[in-house]
């Protein structure tokens, strides 16, 4: 028995989310009385993979292989699933992001796994198993049982907290086996945007909505989320007209984000916006009419003009940030 | 070329949710069905890509897994373009069953592209087109934002964290594709509507296969306290809060 967590690296480091998925593992198999294994596909160098033992993973498996370079969901789900079976694991977890969205369901349907995607919590009951997760887009809760003897979980990013867990975990080297004929995608060629906090991971999120009026007066946005040391989003009216790439696009057709501040300037909170940033900690709405329905998801407040607001908010952050 | 897109039959997204027999089942009391926001733009996507004359792309078809309620949703997709329809009469149980079914449906036809939308707004479950493609054995590229043909060759853009990547995929392939891919979803005419009801929708039986998951019971999100106000004249205030009460900055 073993709970098997997968954790993806970028560019041959992990990050939070990394932490945050073994943690989760590490609480599973407790619960499960059994131990935590975790995957890393690809070149990570073993200080790195150390890492994962501090979240308290029992068993570190690295596998290598020059055809998992790049992404290729076949490879990968064989590579997992093969893991899988090694390990005799019962639970899979995986990360709800765009690598964890391709893998999770080819492996749930080659294991014969029943999923419970995008989860929160540990589940609630272990007999059945019993795990919840948001349904209609954040407007309500399911219960769902995994009837299967092997599940598959995907974890939401931010939402687990990272339990410290230092174990002295072996590394085992994988070699897995990966023909010729199984790759059939390629990838020819990779744009990144440097540096760029990513909007997954910002803790701290200054959103703009249709009330910035034009694109030319995003400045206070950016200058709010850079001064709280934050990043940019927008709602899809503004990534619709192309005022913003449709990469900041929050809701529900766009990104799901659960960051600890969520700023909302001059948007209105339409239940599809809502449906991506309800998982804020805390939400902070500015906006010109008092009836906007983003007042009432919002912790705080405040009804006034963006324009005038924004250079206030902007000075009293500054004072305190420095 | 043959294209296939498998659409989810959705509550309008607007639709307040309600549950009945003891919170143990969706009322569907009054709910207006949609087709899923991300398999509208792909079949949005599928309808370009067959209107383009340098691409060989003989048919769109569209396919769902539902009872007869999903025909109209079936008939608004044959109404922006698709030229023929598939239900499996089935009520859809979970995503496992879904994609099974689904799978059937691909190998009693031959399709080169099978488009799935990367989530579906009921249930969230980002699974049907990624089990669908494991079932086929077919490649699957996932968080696709733009799908071209060149030469009847495939070559997608993926989102990936911080960037994008060039992908090209053998065929037959699927593609599970999100937000960017199509700009805007289309609107039927009248007259797509009058063509709509001529065209095929044929209804298949189901396969035998047991859903993997159930849902035993269904909550409502607890009530937030209200917003705290805070006066345009004092930020102060607001930026005090954040760090001492939400303890946020």
């Amino acid at each position: 028995m073993a709970v098997l967590v997968y954790t993806e690296n970028w560019d041959g480091k992990f990050k939070k989310y990394s932490s945050e998925l073994v943690s989760y593992a590490t609480k599973l198999a407790e619960m499960l009385g059994t131990q935590t294994v975790a995957l890393s596909i690809g070149d990570v160098e073993e200080g790195e993979l150390n890492q994962l033992a501090n979240y308290g993973a029992d068993k570190v498996v690295s596998a290598k292989h020059e055809k998992l370079k790049y992404l290729d969901n076949q490879a990968f789900t064989s590579v997992i699933s093969q893991v899988a079976e090694k390990e005799n694991a019962d639970v899979v977890v995986i990360a709800h992001n765009n690598n964890g969205k391709a893998l999770a369901p080819r492996v749930s349907a080659r294991m014969k796994a029943g999923i419970c995607s995008e989860v929160k919590e540990l589940p609630s009951q272990l007999e059945p198993f019993t795990v919840t997760k948001k349904v209609f887009s954040g407007k309500a809760f399911a219960k769902m049982v995994i009837k299967s003897d092997k599940k598959i979980l995907t974890l939401a990013q931010n939402t687990f907290d990272l339990v410290e867990n230092p174990k002295d975990a072996e590394i085992e080297n994988f070699e897995p086996e990966i023909s010729d004929e199984l790759i059939k995608t390629e990838v020819k060629d990779v744009q990144k945007t440097t540096n760029q906090l990513l909007l997954t991971d910002a803790e701290i999120v200054v959103s703009g909505g249709r009330g910035m009026k034009a694109p030319e007066n995003w400045k206070p946005i950016e200058e709010l989320a850079e001064v709280l040391g934050g990043t940019t989003a927008c709602s899809r009216p503004v990534s619709d007209e192309g005022w913003r790439s449709h990469e900041e696009h929050t809701g529900q057709t766009g990104k799901i984000i659960a960051p600890n501040l969520y700023i909302a300037v001059g948007i209105s909170g339409a239940i599809q916006h809502i449906a991506g940033v309800s998982d804020s900690k805390c939400i902070v709405a500015i906006n010109n009419d008092k009836d906007a329905p983003v007042f009432e998801v919002a912790d705080y407040g405040v009804v006034g003009d963006a324009f005038e607001v924004m250079p206030k908010l902007i000075e009293a952050a500054k004072k305190v940030k420095s | 070329m043959k294209i296939l897109v498998c659409i989810s039959n959705v509550p309008d997204t607007t639709t307040k949710v309600k549950f009945k027999n003891d919170n143990t089942e969706f009322d569907t009391t009054g709910v207006q069905w949609i087709i899923n926001p991300w398999d509208e733009l792909a079949l949005t996507r599928a309808l370009e890509l067959k209107e383009d004359s340098n691409n060989s792309v003989e048919s769109v078809t569209v396919a769902t897994v539902g009872t007869k309620t999903a025909d109209q949703t079936l008939r608004k997709a044959m109404a922006i373009g698709a030229d023929n329809a598939i239900r499996v009469d089935i009520e859809p149980k979970d995503a496992y069953y879904v994609a099974a079914q689904l799978a059937e449906v691909v190998k009693n036809n031959e399709f080169d592209i099978i488009f799935t939308g990367i989530e579906s707004s009921d249930y969230n479950g980002s699974a049907v087109g990624g089990m669908l493609s494991e079932f086929l054995e077919l490649p699957s590229v996932s968080a696709v934002s733009s799908f071209r043909l060149e030469n009847d060759e495939v070559k997608i853009t993926r989102d990936i964290d911080g960037g994008k990547e060039e992908v090209t995929s053998q065929t037959p392939m699927v593609a599970i594709v999100q937000k960017g891919i199509a700009i805007e979803p289309r609107i039927a005419a009248m007259r797509g509507i009058m063509m709509a009801r001529k065209k095929p929708l044929d209804v298949v039986s189901p396969v035998e296969t047991e859903p993997l998951t159930e849902v035993v019971e269904y909550e409502l999100p607890q009530a937030k306290p209200p917003c705290k106000m805070i006066d345009p004249d004092n930020i102060e205030e607001l930026v005090d809060l954040l760090q001492n009460e939400a303890k946020v900055i």
